[in-house]
């Protein structure tokens, strides 16, 4: 948090850098990037906030690295270079959550690995560390990785409370204490398809049409703004025009 | 051990534990590239080539040198090195045997190196101690299963990419329009592959 705070007093471009993931450049929402992990680990909101912290670690220290040796990389063994340093941090990951949170682990299985080939982490790599300082790469994975657990907590937040009624905590993560923050104890309207494979992909495609809905009324907006500034400005211009005529028939008057 | 144990494999990787429905494998390729038939098969050729010949390769390479020298933890590493040189390999392989097939698969090859269901499945194949039938029908197992979820993939590209061209032309709210129709649509689906659940 403090590190948050420290950056958000520098520039305002730094600041814009660290939200515009959020829903401006969400790596869901918008570039349907890291789709495997966001259907598969959403199932509950628990797994979706652990693995968001995975690939925040995951994406801030490989884009810190890429940022720091791109000048050393040759250009024709980029991708793969980048890969390897990927899957270095993706193993440390997978080995701090075996040792800590062997829960959080076992029920992430098979995706702590996958990490690797999430294309969010790579295309943040090429098409933003390889470009820039470290700073700002470091800022641009908070930024991205932020925004990518945002989304997968409003998949697991929705998926977990239709398939149980309730969002409980302390389950995978290793937390001292146990409960729900929320307890509807409505076990005669689950609906358990919802933590199944069939409701992650009709939650992600709900949500994200509703996102779209909210961009298409803001485009409308924006564009019903212009089609009223250019009939403003075609106005005075007609206006002026017939100024214009008028002044210089009153002069052959 | 009996013949029937490589015809379960297959049935229950292509159908039972569907990569792209049931284990979230591969969705990436699924939605971006499945907007033509054509293409869509062209992509599932390509990833039943790689993913046979990865699930080989990393399971031999596991267990002749990783287990060996006691460095199974290098294993997401290594396997995506080996992935990603291999698909490399096929590229160079299919540039220089036939010029055609190049052109229609090109652009869907540095992809596959993205994809998750190949070092999805090469993972799984390890995990699955396929090695307590003996190395040598554990490596054939290995390559089945593989070769099923490759089958798998193909079906769903190609039943997907039919679903969405019709998709394309039906009158939809503009919101709903394109990837989240999709979605709903392979939920749906997903939905209807959980009946086979428990058929072998």
């Amino acid at each position: 948090m403090a590190k948050q705070v420290k950056k958000s007093k520098q520039e305002l471009s730094k600041l814009q850098n660290l939200t515009k993931g959020f829903l401006k450049e969400n790596p869901i929402f918008v570039f349907l990037l890291g789709m495997c992990p966001a259907l598969a680990v959403t199932s509950t909101l628990e797994t979706s906030f652990g693995m968001g912290v995975l690939v925040i670690f995951v994406l801030v220290l490989s884009n810190v690295v890429v940022a720091l040796i791109k000048d050393f990389i040759p250009k024709e063994v980029k991708i793969p270079s980048y890969i390897v340093i990927i899957s270095t941090f993706v193993t440390i990951v997978g080995m701090l959550t075996e040792a800590y949170a062997p829960l959080l682990h076992e029920s992430l299985g098979i995706f702590i690995p996958l990490i690797v080939v999430n294309c969010l982490i790579l295309g943040r790599a090429e098409s933003y560390a390889s470009k820039n300082n470290v700073l700002n790469s470091a800022i641009d994975g908070l930024g991205m990785a932020l925004g990518f657990m945002f989304a997968l907590m409003a998949i697991g937040f929705v998926r977990e409370f239709m398939a149980t009624g309730a969002i409980a905590y302390g389950v995978f993560l290793p937390l001292p204490f146990e409960g729900s923050i929320v307890n509807l104890e409505t076990y005669l309207f689950n609906i358990a398809v919802f933590s199944g494979p069939a409701g992650g992909f009709i939650v992600i495609g709900t949500l994200l049409a509703i996102y779209n809905g909210f961009e298409i009324r803001k485009q409308k907006k924006a564009e019903l703004e212009r089609q009223k500034l250019i009939e403003e400005k075609k106005r005075i211009a007609l206006e002026k025009k017939r100024q214009r005529e008028l002044e210089s028939a009153g002069g052959k008057a | 051990m009996s013949w029937t144990i490589f015809f379960t494999a297959i049935i229950s990787s292509m159908l039972i534990n569907n990569v792209v429905l049931l284990r979230f494998l591969g969705v990436c390729p699924f939605l971006g590239v499945s907007k033509k038939t054509e293409s869509g098969l062209a992509m599932s050729i390509a990833v039943m080539f790689v993913m046979v010949m990865a699930a080989l390769v990393t399971y031999l390479l596991y267990y002749l040198v990783l287990v060996p020298l006691n460095i199974e933890y290098i294993q997401t590493i290594a396997f995506i090195l080996i992935i990603a040189s291999f698909v490399q390999l096929v590229e160079m392989f299919i540039k220089r045997f036939s010029k055609k097939i190049y052109k229609s698969l090109g652009i869907y090859l540095p992809l596959i190196t993205t994809n998750c269901a190949i070092l999805g499945v090469a993972v799984a194949n390890i995990s699955e101690n396929f090695i307590d039938y003996g190395t040598l029908p554990g490596l054939a197992l290995a390559v089945t299963t593989a070769f099923g979820a490759a089958l798998g993939f193909g079906l769903i590209m190609f039943s997907f990419s039919t679903i969405r061209e019709r998709l394309e032309s039906a009158n939809l709210p503009e919101s709903w329009k394109g990837v989240p129709v999709a979605l709903v649509t392979a939920g749906i689906m997903a939905l209807a592959f959980l009946g086979l659940a428990g058929i072998v």
